[in-house]
């Protein structure tokens, strides 16, 4: 995903005037040919967060369109009173592209690793949160956020799916099943297609959790009340926008994702996907466990 | 100044007021009296300059000064963060026509400076100059060095960083506060920040391929 978002943003770059990105050492090598072709619109801070979040501020208030990139947890734990008042309180709109997602990093630990960043992005107003699940879903996304002002967080992870998806913002539809709709988020598709074979549920998948779509969750569960949620970040994140989806619906909610605890753990993302119950075997008996 | 000073005192509604007692009211009047390319008329113009108050806390002499030069009509000044005022305690670009960024948390102003003039750089406007003004106090967040050193390096010489030194900063700047500037290769002057011809002489002296800053030492806060 990387790869392509570099491809990508290396051709938003010739292509259109407005584009301009912001470094924090994290990938600057991977746009060294595209930096020296268009000096003025990239630009690497060295490693400074919170300046890379403040200048995309400046750089939005004077009409360019910056795509500020760097993992997770610096790009949005760290530099987040940046991304609250430099860019939402000031009225301005930023691409942010992160890697490194829950836990890619696996070998680095706990301080390259961002289950809350999605979490925290939804304290704050307007943004919209894509977790693309192949890397041709990122060039999508990419080339739709370079042509608004808006505010847009791309998740990329080393984590994906078998075949690309359709970006379309909407719950789409995979498979039939009665006892629940398993909702799957980015990357955590293939392992819930794994883990629910032969399983009577439905199952839905989206890559853009924000704005959630809500219509398309009270369709998809017109003939069921049991909702299973699967989110590649902290568990439950998503379960205040299911409650409101579905306000005055009777409904069951199981919420999966990245548990809180610090688990002082190396290993492969692999490994970290089993701890957390995400693994096809994990996901099968919290699924199964709860629906029947 | 005299027009400020009435403002001021609709502003607070204070009928005594000790001018000295705004310590960023002289630089603010000298910027927008002899310095700025910025009217009313062309606050949306790409080609003006931008001025940005970093050091969001005690507004009222920026107010005053923008009512005084015709950005806001007098009587925004009668309401001050009263339940539909436009002006609060911090001031907000999207409420106040002429104010370029929204600020109150220390340490924003000066990287959204440093962006705003790479934007500006980038779309070939070599006209407009960006000046931030900043507390010494608000000197001690450290996103403030991470602009610092940034815009030192890359030569930054569209952009003005303004320091009212009042000497509030609870550890003090040992060696002076342009030093920290000048080590990351940042032209500096010291001046009075009551004597409005040195403001405005050190506000002209900046050079090619340098960022600029202004040190402007006022009385310490009491």
């Amino acid at each position: 995903m990387r790869d392509r978002f570099v491809s990508t943003t290396t051709a938003l770059l010739d292509e259109d005037p407005r584009t301009a990105v912001v470094l924090a050492d994290i990938s600057a090598a991977l746009f060294a040919k595209a930096a020296a072709q268009h000096p003025d619109r990239v630009l690497n801070m060295g490693i400074r967060e919170q300046l890379m979040v403040s200048v995309a501020g400046g750089l939005a208030l004077t009409g360019l369109r910056p795509i500020v990139h760097s993992y997770a947890t610096f790009a949005v734990d760290r530099a987040y009173e940046q991304i609250k008042l430099d860019l939402n309180h000031q009225g301005a709109g930023a691409v942010l592209v992160s890697v490194g997602a829950s836990f890619d990093g696996s070998g680095y630990g706990y301080t390259h690793f961002s289950p809350g960043d999605v979490a925290l992005l939804d304290t704050l107003d307007g943004w919209t949160v894509q977790v693309p699940g192949h890397p041709d879903e990122v060039e999508t996304m990419l080339r739709a956020a370079a042509g608004h002002d808006g505010r847009v967080y791309v998740r990329l992870s080393t984590q994906h799916n078998a075949a690309a998806r359709p970006t379309t913002g909407r719950l789409e539809k995979l498979r039939d099943g009665k006892g629940a709709l398993v909702v799957a988020v980015g990357p955590m598709l293939d392992p819930v297609l794994a883990g629910v074979e032969g399983l009577d549920v439905a199952v839905a998948y989206t890559n853009t959790p924000r704005p959630f779509d809500a219509a398309g969750l009270r369709e998809l569960t017109a003939h069921t009340d049991t909702v299973v949620l699967v989110e590649p970040y902290l568990a439950g994140t998503s379960s205040r926008l299911i409650a409101d989806a579905l306000r005055g619906v009777p409904h069951r909610l199981l919420a999966l994702g990245v548990g809180r605890a610090d688990l002082r753990r190396y290993g492969s993302p692999k490994d970290h996907a089993r701890w957390h119950g995400l693994d096809p075997a994990g996901l099968r008996a919290a699924i199964g466990g709860f629906v029947w | 100044m005299q027009g400020v000073a009435e403002k001021l005192s609709r502003l607070t509604g204070d009928e005594k007021h000790e001018l000295s007692a705004y310590s960023t009211l002289d630089v603010l009047w000298v910027l927008y009296d002899q310095i700025l390319r910025v009217a009313p008329d062309r606050i949306e113009d790409p080609e003006r300059d931008r001025f940005l108050l970093s050091k969001g806390h005690g507004p009222q002499a920026y107010y005053a000064v923008l009512a005084a030069k015709g950005f806001i009509p007098d009587d925004w000044l009668d309401d001050w963060a009263g339940p539909d005022s436009r002006l609060g305690h911090h001031p907000d670009r999207v409420l106040v026509p002429g104010v370029e960024i929204s600020s109150g948390s220390l340490g924003h102003g000066l990287g959204l400076a440093v962006g705003t003039a790479l934007g500006l750089r980038a779309q070939g406007l070599l006209k407009p100059r960006v000046y931030v003004l900043l507390g010494d106090a608000e000197l001690d967040e450290g996103s403030n060095h991470e602009a610092i050193a940034y815009a030192g390096a890359i030569g930054l010489d569209r952009l003005t960083a303004i320091v009212i030194d009042n000497q509030s900063a609870t550890h003090g700047w040992p060696g002076g506060i342009a030093s920290r500037f000048t080590v990351n290769g940042w032209t500096a002057r010291t001046v009075n920040g009551r004597d409005h011809a040195a403001i405005a002489e050190a506000l002209k002296a900046h050079e090619a391929c340098r960022p600029h800053v202004v040190v402007a030492t006022v009385e310490p806060k009491e």
